[in-house]
């Protein structure tokens, strides 16, 4: 049994140890934000916040969480409470298919918590790891500088 | 007053087959195109919203099923808006018609009187009923009836707005929505052994246990694992690697001489177009080769499907573009009645034409044959997607083209050697699903096609220039051996074409000493394609650009299929290390627009991929395996390397509206190697337009 803290609540999974996180996050814990893409870290897709910096899940061992904070696109915010970026996504229609979306999700709040006022080269650079194939970038980059203009709680 | 119906309507004529109104307050529509991450249930809601005068969260879309939805074929070409769109607006405005003068009859209110406030029918003394209160009363039973009563352009309140795409909180939220995301009850997962090799064979797997609980599937070469837990499967298939024994042989060609496999391989000449007006001949002349290799879709979601048996039927969950033609060759393959086989689509991730999704259902269903009852996702892994979807083809376009004394274009020749692009499902007597050939006994590999002209085209898509020209020829050949599968890809042949023409242009324009903008205007007959040229070089200051060292700009214009939308794109390079598309411009004539910022949404993302694949993209192969199957083999274009993109649409709200997807493509590719050009004096020959294959231009 391997606990640490989901989305701001207690969780215990019994899997192996060497399950990958994305894996115990999406067939035990139930949840559907982090996406399988490349399962080698080189797409982004998977990415969660472990003790709030932005990481892929695909590979990294289930065991490596115990005790530490994992937060996904859904410990994020809701349609009726949305997190700043989600609303600035929305606002700014930055995605086509969506796959791609909540590992740059992830990754954007790390950065707004490092940098609360990044310019373009540097949302840029913080989103350098995650792939997106249907070409929503320039929207997406978009949405993170609104965000980050209208305030994300500390 | 139109006297057909449109096309999709007249395959899928009963009205109910497309609308439905619940007596709670609700609209059913049921399209026959699938979202695939373009916005086109969005669109399609707006289009209904406005025919029948309800508010759009009463709309609900029931996604494509066989055999109860229309059956439109397949979601692709950008034709969605085009087709189903069309057929939609006709269906809304004719229920609302059909459920007015019931109205009108049951209460005495002349029907002139009636008009619909979101769905109430309200006369002078108030609401006489409403769609939910004749929702039960099977109006919509009989057939649609040519005719037309949709509103004019000037009465529509939603479409030809940017309505928030009602698909993207779900991929905000995270919340589950994919084809991934489905865990029904009893859920198994299989994973695929796929071949070590193309065209080899299983000897046999060697004894061994797989992980506790897993079980290996077997029919020929076709190899899968199931287990209850997906990490198991994923342990149960690296445990299947090693067990099985092969038989392999050398199957591909040199991938560093495709040109020449190209020009010597097997294939069938076809003439595209011709003509000769009979006019002064060239006396000045240029002939030039382009060539691209092969490319791949590379969605970032990996294929995925579901399948469950029942007795010897199956139902099958997909996301696939065309369910009913993925029946088809379901049925085929599985040697089971068509009306054996059930598709239900949901949505995947982008796809940008023909990649796995339909291979992967044939996977599922093979998995799940010996488990009656039980429901089986295969996912496919990141190599099966690059290693194994079928690819764009390498394509060799040759011209010859010159000008007369006068400077005009006196002669322009074309000839396209390509292998067809076309695999899609459920068109020919063979099924196209991966899996099929390695069945026992196996089917034969069905060679991709080149569709006609008239419907499009497939290597020779674009390949008629759409400027006045003295003497014509344009021929195509399609190769007849397909040691690599190939078919459809966002553009198909246009890419390649709209490049080799459009690079042909500014070269002719040298010769005649003249600006390319000036020299292409003149030789413009279609007032939309000058106008949207015209646009995009105004948008990017094309008169005063500028000519600092290392940096050029170059444009490019074509129309969609020479049938679809008019795209005009301005690139801006700057020559690095590897060069780099540094702005885009583009200018699109799509007719009606009946969402402005999906339309532009779609005209970047296209921009952006046609970028991608200029400036990066090639599928390597040794003469065993594609080798190119991981995204460090097979690079994209990431957030550092993207170009700012503008768009502008020239709206005509009075005009047919067609696709968004694609038109921006070709012009893209052929902007940017003209921009090259412009920056270093090297004509690009060879995509992708990487240092290498510019230094190799150089030197011919």
């Amino acid at each position: 049994m391997i606990a640490f803290t989901l989305n701001g609540a207690p969780a215990a999974l019994d899997l192996p140890e060497d399950v990958p996180l994305l894996a115990a996050l999406r067939e035990a814990a139930g949840l559907s934000g982090p996406r399988f893409g490349c399962g080698v870290e080189a797409c982004g897709a998977c990415h969660v916040l472990l003790d709030g910096r932005s990481v892929p899940s695909c590979l990294l061992p289930l065991s490596a969480v115990a005790g530490r904070a994992v937060t996904t696109v859904e410990g994020l915010g809701s349609e009726t409470a949305p997190h700043p970026l989600q609303s600035a996504f929305l606002a700014e229609q930055a995605g086509q298919c969506g796959y791609c979306l909540s590992g740059i999700l992830i990754s954007a709040v790390a950065l707004l918590q490092a940098k609360p006022d990044p310019d373009e080269a540097e949302v840029r650079a913080a989103l350098e790891p995650h792939l997106c194939r249907c070409g929503s970038h320039n929207r997406i980059i978009r949405a993170v500088l609104r965000a980050a203009r209208e305030g994300v709680p500390a | 007053m139109s006297a057909t119906l449109p096309a999709s309507l007249a395959a899928n004529p009963r009205l109910s087959q497309w609308l439905g109104f619940t007596p709670d307050g609700a609209v059913v529509i049921r399209p026959g195109k699938v979202e695939i991450g373009q916005g086109i249930l969005t669109a399609l809601t707006q289009i209904a919203a406005d025919e029948l005068d309800v508010a759009i969260p009463r709309i609900r879309i029931e996604t494509v099923a066989t055999p109860t939805s229309p059956d439109e074929g397949v979601t692709s070409g950008s034709l969605s808006v085009q087709n189903s769109g069309v057929a939609l607006r006709h269906v809304c405005a004719e229920a609302r018609a059909i459920f007015l003068g019931v109205a009108a009859q049951g209460s005495g209110v002349p029907i002139e009187a009636l008009r619909v406030e979101d769905g109430d029918f309200v006369g002078p003394q108030g609401a006489v009923g409403s769609y939910w209160t004749l929702a039960e009363r099977g109006l919509l039973d009989g057939e649609a009836t040519p005719g037309a009563r949709a509103k004019p352009p000037a009465a529509r309140v939603t479409a030809g707005t940017s309505t928030a795409r009602l698909d993207l909180p779900d991929k905000v939220f995270g919340r589950p929505r994919f084809l991934h995301d489905m865990h029904p009850a009893g859920l198994l997962h299989a994973r695929v052994l796929r071949l070590p090799s193309r065209g080899a064979t299983l000897r046999e797997v060697a004894p061994g246990p797989l992980p506790e609980g897993a079980t290996l599937v077997r029919d020929g070469s076709f190899l899968a694992v199931l287990a209850e837990a997906e990490h198991v499967a994923d342990k149960a298939l690296a445990r299947l690697a090693r067990l099985a024994q092969w038989d392999e042989h050398d199957t591909l060609p040199d991938e560093g001489a495709m040109p020449a496999w190209l020009r010597q391989a097997a294939g069938e000449s076809s003439v595209v177009a011709e003509h000769d007006r009979g006019e002064a001949p060239a006396t000045r002349r240029i002939k030039r080769d382009f060539f691209r290799p092969l490319v791949a879709h590379a969605s970032v979601g990996p294929s995925c499907a579901m399948a469950c048996w029942t007795g010897e039927a199956v139902e099958v969950w997909s996301h696939t573009q065309g369910p009913y033609n993925l029946r088809l060759d379901l049925a085929k393959a599985l040697r089971i009645p068509v009306e054996s086989v059930v598709v239900r689509h949901v949505e995947g991730a982008g796809c940008y034409g023909h990649n796995g999704a339909d291979d992967v259902a044939l996977d599922a269903a093979l998995a799940a044959r010996g488990v009656p009852g039980r429901t089986v996702r295969v996912l496919w892994s990141r190599a099966d997607e690059l290693g194994w979807s079928p690819f764009s083809s390498a394509m060799l376009v040759e011209v010859e083209a010159g000008l007369d004394d006068a400077g005009n274009i006196a002669e322009f020749r074309l000839d396209v050697t390509s292998n067809g692009h076309s695999s899609r499902p459920g068109r020919g007597a063979l099924p196209t699903l991966l899996a099929a050939s390695t069945l026992d006994p196996p089917f034969a590999v069905p060679l991709a096609i080149n569709m006609p002209v008239k419907g499009g085209g497939g290597a020779q898509r674009n390949a008629v220039p759409i400027y006045r020209i003295g003497k014509l020829n344009i021929g195509m050949r399609t190769i007849t051996d397909m040691p690599i599968r190939t078919s459809a890809m966002r553009g198909l042949g246009a890419p390649v074409n709209v490049w080799a023409i459009e690079a042909a242009m500014d070269e002719l324009a040298g010769l005649a000493g003249e600006d390319p903008l000036a020299f292409r205007l003149r030789h413009l007959d279609d007032a939309r394609a000058a106008a949207v040229l015209q646009r995009a070089a105004d948008m990017a200051g094309w008169a005063q650009r500028g000519t600092a060292e290392g940096t050029g700009m170059g444009l490019a214009v074509a129309r969609y299929k020479n049938l679809g939308a008019w795209c005009a794109v301005v690139a801006e390079v700057a020559a690095e290390a590897e060069v780099r598309a540094t702005r885009i411009w583009i200018a699109a004539d799509l007719g009606e627009v009946v969402n402005p910022d999906g339309a532009v949404n779609q005209l970047e993302g296209s921009a952006i991929h046609a970028t991608s694949q200029a400036l990066k993209e090639a599928v390597r192969f040794d003469r065993r395996r594609v080798t190119s199957d991981s995204w460090d083999s097979y690079p994209i274009l990431r957030f550092s390397e993207v170009p700012k993109v503008d768009v502008a649409l020239i709206d005509r709200p009075e005009m047919p509206p067609l696709g968004a997807g694609e038109p921006a493509f070709g012009p893209t590719v052929a902007a940017i190697a003209n921009a090259i050009h412009a920056a270093l004096g090297v004509r690009p020959r060879a995509m992708p337009f990487t240092a290498a294959n510019l230094a190799a231009a150089m030197e011919t």
